[in-house]
């Protein structure tokens, strides 16, 4: 009865987020819309500027825009657009964003799987046994390492992996890791200096044991929030990396978005980027909610 | 404070005094190049060498260490008062505003920081004046990085709304207004400072990815970022590793602020 009365709990949780996660869908749509419509030189077709075009024609044209003038009528064709996973074609690249998309996120996609599955193994064993340890050579050269590649840019860690011919995941996984490093640590560490974990070292339980039971199960909500976390942070350092490592994913094409000023398409790719880092989100949420539920 | 934290402040503060007494050491104004000697080595005439236009490296870092750290905490005194502006009120009047405020962190903050930055300034015109583009990266960065600042600061606030000297003065008669800036603000001033440091070594890294990418601060005026683009031919780097010396003031300006920084168990 309990049980499913936890379940309940937790589908209407889910429920509730899943609903948030539309309404911010369609929030978002419609403020892209009104970024795209109202950008500078909206409206504006390059055969417009072209001398050869007589004035005639350049009319025809305008008259042509002057179906999608009005506001509500823009919202409304723009709306069962993107429901029809219509979003618009690219400025620059003249082709359509959606294909733009499908060809870059599975790129992008796929070096954040992998470089977040380096960096969380490698912070773990870390932090593991670096507690293990608990001595000071290691605590300061820990210490020393995270702080160092905290401070260098993202960029830089680009740059440093195209000369060393490195995937673009290593260089996530580099950008990613001192942070998961940091706070994994502390949180073991916080973990591991509750009353029950020193009473259970007290009656001589094993170091393996008392992590399994004692220690993981603690940490184990606060880790799955973070998870989330290094998602965004994983898809923030794909910019300048894929940028510079020329990666053909979803950053670059947000970089090259940018440069050549091409509203829609990097209001689109910001849009989708934010969804799946909210449903990322909404996700660890709810493991960390069922995790805990489990566990009192 | 620690010894440590001692040095770092010492650092920070010794690369300050370089920054604003810059014009008394530099050899060269930053833009101007010397055509005869492109790639130069350290000599007298040019202690850090040129660059690919002739223009002196020491001129260049030293102009470019005084944008970067004049402009970051500027922009970081930018998000910390929207932050506490926002996260005070939010905290202190709860409600409906208080969940709106903090829905609205929580979506920027799933939002990865560059996609944001990315997107605000591909709205904006890219060929402005040097200077307008600082001015533009560093507005920029203010107005859009005092979302994590909001939370911490909210849920400070909260805490005082709760307190037993707030109810006294509530009791007296005060006026929300008055409350909120002479009985909550200065008792969150502590946090709000805290958020101040933190937000300075971020804006930094911050400022170095947008100018590396060529979205940051333009040539020619210098910066940390526009300096590090060099560091795009590893193996020149490799064999003058005088070219060096941007990124490690840098890592050593990020590093002591991170150093003296008390930690989050302290602030809260």
């Amino acid at each position: 009865m309990i049980k499913h009365e936890k379940a309940a709990i937790l589908f209407r949780h889910a429920l509730r987020r899943f609903s948030f996660l539309l309404c911010l869908g369609i929030a978002g749509a419609l403020f892209s819309a009104t970024l795209v419509r109202f950008a500078p030189g909206y409206g504006v077709q390059e055969r417009e500027l072209d001398p050869r075009w007589s004035a005639q024609s350049v009319e025809a044209l305008r008259q042509e825009q002057v179906l999608h003038e009005g506001l509500a009528s823009f919202y409304f064709h723009y709306l069962s657009a993107l429901a029809h996973g219509d979003f618009g074609e690219s400025d620059s690249l003249k082709r359509p964003v959606r294909e733009l998309l499908a060809q870059r996120l599975p790129l992008t996609g796929n070096a954040i799987i992998r470089g977040l599955g380096v960096a969380w193994l490698a912070a773990a064993l870390l932090a593991y046994l670096g507690l293990a340890s608990r001595g000071w050579f290691y605590e300061a050269s820990g210490t020393a390492v995270s702080s160092l590649l905290l401070s260098l840019p993202s960029a830089v860690i680009a740059m440093l992996a195209v000369h060393l011919r490195a995937p673009a995941f290593c260089a996530i996984s580099v950008v990613v890791f001192p942070r998961l490093h940091r706070y994994m640590r502390s949180l073991l560490v916080r973990s591991y200096d509750q009353p029950h974990v020193l009473a259970a070292r007290a009656r001589g339980l094993g170091s393996v044991s008392i992590f399994w039971r004692h220690v993981l199960p603690l940490a184990m909500p606060p880790l799955l929030a973070l998870l989330g976390v290094s998602f965004a942070i994983a898809f923030g350092a794909a910019i300048p990396i894929e940028a510079l490592c020329d990666s053909p994913g979803l950053g670059q094409l947000a970089w090259q978005a940018a440069l050549s000023r091409d509203l829609p398409l990097i209001v689109n790719v910001t849009l989708i980027v934010c969804l799946v880092m909210l449903a990322a989100n909404a996700l660890a949420d709810l493991a960390g909610r069922a995790f805990a539920g489990d566990t009192q | 404070m620690s010894p440590v934290q001692k040095a770092a402040a010492l650092t920070l503060c010794m690369i300050f005094a370089l920054m604003v007494f810059a014009t008394i050491f530099v050899p060269a104004p930053y833009a101007r190049q010397f055509r005869d000697v492109p790639n130069a080595g350290p000599s007298t005439a040019h202690p850090l060498g040129t660059d690919a236009l002739g223009r002196d490296s020491l001129s260049r870092l030293l102009y470019g260490t005084r944008v970067s750290l004049l402009l970051a905490p500027a922009a970081a005194l930018l998000s910390t008062l929207i932050a506490a502006v926002l996260g005070s009120a939010a905290g202190f009047l709860g409600g409906s505003f208080e969940r709106i405020v903090l829905a609205v962190t929580d979506i920027s903050l799933a939002l990865p920081w560059l996609f944001l930055l990315l997107t605000v300034r591909a709205m904006l015109p890219l060929d402005v004046p040097p200077m307008a583009s600082v001015i533009i990266a560093f507005l920029m960065m203010g107005l859009l990085g005092w979302q994590a600042s909001v939370r911490v600061i909210c849920a400070a606030a909260r805490g005082v709304r709760d307190s037993d000297f707030l109810l006294l003065a509530r009791s007296s008669g005060c006026k929300p207004v008055r409350l909120l800036l002479c009985q909550v603000a200065p008792n969150l001033r502590p946090l709000f400072y805290a958020q101040f440091w933190i937000s300075i070594p971020l804006f930094i890294l911050t400022e170095a990815n947008l100018s590396i990418l060529g979205l940051g601060v333009m040539e020619p005026m210098p910066s940390w970022g526009n300096l590090l683009r060099g560091f795009e031919d590893f193996s020149a780097v490799a064999a003058n590793p005088w070219r060096l010396v941007p990124l490690i003031l840098l890592v050593i300006v990020v590093m002591c602020f991170q150093l003296v920084l008390p930690s989050q168990e302290v602030i809260q």
